[in-house]
């Protein structure tokens, strides 16, 4: 072969590569692949036959909701539905597009987060007030369930020394200890209205993020218990809260909304699809969901497992 | 096309190139991981390969782990040593190694073990101490084959180096985690695109080092 030639052949799979990438990225690359995360039973495309009375349950990519996921799926089945579940669909930005194009039906949300999605500017603050502007500001085609009592919410946790220390009770308090203070999160965190720009407009806290992609597992737990960071954005349904004895800073002036867990759900969910993962939802405490939490990080348990054991136990199964 | 002509707009952008969180300090961050991961592979296996390859003793032991420490999930590994060590830079750094050694020690090894016996033979026959037949036959010889292993190693790690974003240490993996979870595609495609732009640097660099490497009585024309 020439020299010419094999240059040829070179430019020719140069052009080749950049068609398949011009291919791939007309439209979200991530999109259809994101639904198959690991965990999941099949890909949307062979998935048991779309439409009748298939209800698919989504989760995001955390194990506390996806235990949620699955006591709606079990609820689900249990009153005569055929479910389809489609765990683990990364973050908001990625599964509420998945609802908005009815591709998934039920996801567990956080009633704080997903006002706040939709309604950047909200000013709401206490619990009644965010589910009712919730009802507003979700688009057509989707609606919230009753919420439950428990709640899931992004926190600023601090040890216990770290608190005595420094006398602190609020986050505004966290201005008293050395400036910047460095918080451990998702690497999100940094966009969210209650992430640093929010603390220092607030508080007139500085913060400076670490991320740490543990989504508030023990790599961020890790780091706060160890002083690498002083703050850590736990989720306060986290059993590592009260085990290794964290302080969560109170919030008086409302940064962090309220997270009850709410069942968002898609024209799909009929009235008795709906009083089926209602009756789940009432039943939800938040001491009943540190627990549940608790059973997958101390025992490693399945979702599946997990809910099934809290289901009878609840009498609901 | 339209994620592509994005990325290639963010990458392009230059008020994102400068300062603490610019891209110029993550490329450092990512090529600085790299090169010390793969230079601690090297201080580590560089030796023990040639003495593997010189006694024809280990060889068995040497594939072995290497061939276990292949088998390393890097992402589950750079985890657990981020809980027992916490985060920052110990940890993914310990799984860059871990990644790096199995082709350096291979490259170490085979590079003396490939050296034409006769010009082993001819060395002792004129008298050569073991340890000048290693240093100036063996290891000149072996010398492509060493550093065509470390060049796969670098590669290797330049490509997993984005997983020390996970623990919160740096580098060009902070654009993707960024990108993946808030669905900013272009931003993703562009820190991939960075990557592979050093790989490709990288590469070239060691192809170069490659023929340098080579003993001029033994290099192709």
């Amino acid at each position: 072969m020439s020299a010419i030639s094999r240059r040829r052949l070179v430019g020719l799979a140069a052009v080749g590569g950049l068609g398949v990438l011009a291919g791939c990225s007309s439209s979200d690359p991530l999109g259809s692949a994101a639904p198959t995360a690991p965990g999941t039973a099949a890909a949307p495309g062979t998935a048991a036959p779309a439409g009748g009375g298939t209800i698919v349950v989504g989760s995001q990519q955390y194990y506390s909701n996806e235990i949620i996921a699955e006591l709606y799926a079990q609820a689900l089945e249990k009153a005569g539905h055929t479910v389809d579940r489609q765990y683990q669909i990364g973050q908001r930005e990625v599964y509420l597009a998945e609802l908005e194009s009815g591709k998934v039906d039920v996801i567990p949300e956080y009633t704080g987060n997903l006002l706040q999605y939709y309604d950047k500017e909200t000013q709401v603050s206490d619990s009644a007030s965010v589910s009712a502007a919730l009802g507003d500001a979700l688009p057509d085609g989707l609606r919230v369930l009753e919420a439950a009592e428990a709640s899931d919410q992004d926190s600023y946790t601090v040890t216990k020394a770290f608190a005595d220390e420094h006398g602190l009770t609020t986050i505004a308090d966290l201005a008293k200890a050395p400036q910047p203070v460095k918080l451990a999160a998702n690497s999100e965190f940094a966009s969210r209205p209650y992430g640093p720009d929010g603390a220092k407009e607030t508080y007139g806290v500085d913060i400076e993020l670490v991320p740490v992609e543990d989504s508030g597992g023990p790599l961020t737990v890790r780091a706060l218990t160890d002083g690498t960071v002083q703050v850590a954005d736990l989720y306060t349904a986290d059993p590592a809260i009260s085990k290794e004895g964290l302080v969560v800073l109170e919030d008086p002036e409302g940064l962090i909304l309220p997270q009850n867990v709410v069942p968002l759900v898609s024209d799909k969910v009929d009235a008795a699809a709906a009083a089926a993962i209602e009756a789940v939802n009432a039943k939800l405490t938040a001491s009943e969901l540190q627990q549940l939490n608790a059973r997958s990080v101390d025992e490693q348990a399945r979702s599946a497992d997990i809910a099934k054991d809290w289901l009878s136990q609840q009498g609901l199964a | 096309m339209r994620h592509l002509v994005d990325a290639l707009a963010w990458i392009a952008d230059p008020a994102r190139w400068p300062g603490p969180d610019g891209i110029a300090t993550r490329l450092a961050e990512h090529l600085g991981y790299s090169v010390v991961g793969v230079l601690i592979a090297c201080v580590i296996g560089i030796p023990a390969g040639w003495l593997v390859g010189h006694t024809r003793r280990g060889r068995g032991l040497a594939v072995g782990l290497s061939g276990a420490a292949r088998a390393l999930p890097t992402l589950g590994l750079v985890t657990l040593l981020g809980i027992l060590l916490g985060i920052g830079l110990v940890g993914p750094v310990v799984a860059f190694v871990v990644l790096a050694l199995p082709s350096v020690l291979a490259g170490a090894y085979a590079g003396v073990e490939a050296v034409d016996p006769l010009a082993v033979d001819g060395a002792r026959a004129s008298g050569m101490t073991e340890a000048q037949v290693l240093a100036r036959v063996e290891i000149p010889l072996g010398m492509p084959l060493l550093v065509g292993g470390i060049r796969s190693a670098f590669l290797q790690v330049i490509a997993t180096a984005t997983l020390a974003a996970y623990v919160g240490a740096g580098g060009l993996g902070r654009y993707l985690f960024l990108g993946l979870k808030t669905q900013d595609y272009p931003q993703m495609l562009a820190a991939s695109l960075l990557v592979v732009a050093l790989a490709l640097v990288c590469d070239v660099l060691f192809a170069v080092l490659q023929r340098v490497a080579t003993p001029v009585g033994v290099r192709r024309p």
